[in-house]
């Protein structure tokens, strides 16, 4: 038996208006009423949040582990794909994780 | 007179979420699946925060040094007056969602004309809890659709607790001799014209979650707000007061 006949549903948190719908996990649920219910008693009880996205689980496809090598690796070693050799002019903030 | 009149009437509030929360937090780690098992405890903390209000300002308007605790854990059955609608066992989770559904309707409708209250103290409790319980009625109204337009099983299990709850409902409308004056100098509302609001929200769930029809003349037990319980209210005491009788003035 699986642990629950209902459908997992992927959990998005927005805390701030502007800022991102962040995934914060996911939950069980019958439908997106319910999704939505338990979505704000499992992630938004303490913080405060703005909104709240749920969709199902079902409708998003990811990429595995053995996708890395051939997606993710690449990026990495050529540095002419990164804006690095531009002057930012004086008074211009810059956000770079 | 008034002071008196009004300890009793929030007293009386605070009872009712006390016991009902103590009926829902039962449910933790036994809900019938992990979402709901939290969803339930949220709102028993919810409903036990406003107990806790209640409770406060009882402490406030008797000011004699008692805190809301002494309510919770020193007083005996008979001083209790709560409905019995809150303290009725959670037979299955059919029970559960139908208590929880009556008594928040009613308690919904009951804060809406609350917050208009002459009293700011009860005024501010009303508009704080207002909010709470108008997530806790999504909640249960939800829940009543789902079980009574679900399977057999679950329809038929909604259509027993709705039936046996049915006769605790009454007590929710019935004015105490000692709320009169009360109710006369606009700080507490009438609970006749609370019953109607319940009576037409209450009917149209039941009719979209295809569940009977209901008499609200039909025969309504009472006792509850003078005090004498069911047979339950004894046993949820025991399990609550248990540890600061049994070592009083313990602390953890």
């Amino acid at each position: 038996m699986s642990d629950t006949q209902w459908k997992l549903w992927e959990v998005f948190v927005q805390l701030k208006t502007g800022k991102p719908h962040e995934h914060v996990g996911n939950v069980h649920a019958p439908d997106a009423e319910l999704a939505i219910q338990n979505a704000r008693d499992v992630y938004a009880r303490r913080d405060k949040p703005v909104s709240i996205w749920v969709a199902p689980s079902e409708c998003f496809s990811a990429t595995t582990p053995k996708d890395n090598e051939a997606f993710f690796d690449p990026v990495d070693d050529k540095i002419y794909r990164h804006p690095l050799f531009y002057k930012i002019p004086k008074g211009v903030s810059v956000d770079i994780e | 007179m008034i002071s008196s009149n009004l300890l009793n009437f929030v007293l009386r509030n605070g009872d009712d979420r006390l016991i009902l929360s103590h009926r829902l937090a039962e449910l933790c780690g036994h809900a019938p699946i992990l979402e709901e098992d939290i969803a339930l405890t949220n709102i028993a903390l919810d409903v036990l925060g406003q107990a806790i209000l209640f409770y406060k300002y009882a402490a406030e308007l008797e000011n004699n040094g008692k805190s809301e605790d002494y309510y919770a854990y020193k007083r005996n059955e008979r001083e209790f007056k709560n409905l019995l609608l809150v303290e009725q066992p959670n037979e299955d989770f059919a029970y559960v969602i139908a208590r929880q559904f009556y008594f928040d309707t009613y308690e919904y409708f009951f804060y809406e004309e609350l917050i208009n209250s002459k009293d700011k103290q009860i005024s501010a409790i009303a508009e704080k809890s207002i909010k709470e319980t108008k997530y806790h009625l999504r909640h249960s109204t939800q829940w009543m659709l789902y079980l009574g337009d679900g399977t057999e099983e679950s329809h038929n299990r909604l259509t027993n607790a709705c039936n046996y709850l049915w006769m605790y409902t009454g007590e929710m409308f019935q004015n105490q001799d000692d709320d009169l004056p009360l109710i006369e100098q606009g700080i507490i509302p009438d609970l006749n014209q609370i019953k109607p609001k319940w009576i037409d929200a209450v009917s149209k769930v039941k009719e979209e979650a295809q569940l009977g029809k209901y008499d609200p003349n039909s025969f309504m037990q009472k006792g509850g707000r003078q005090g004498n319980h069911t047979e339950y209210l004894g046993h949820i005491l025991s399990e609550m007061q248990y540890l600061t009788r049994a070592y009083p003035n313990a602390k953890w």
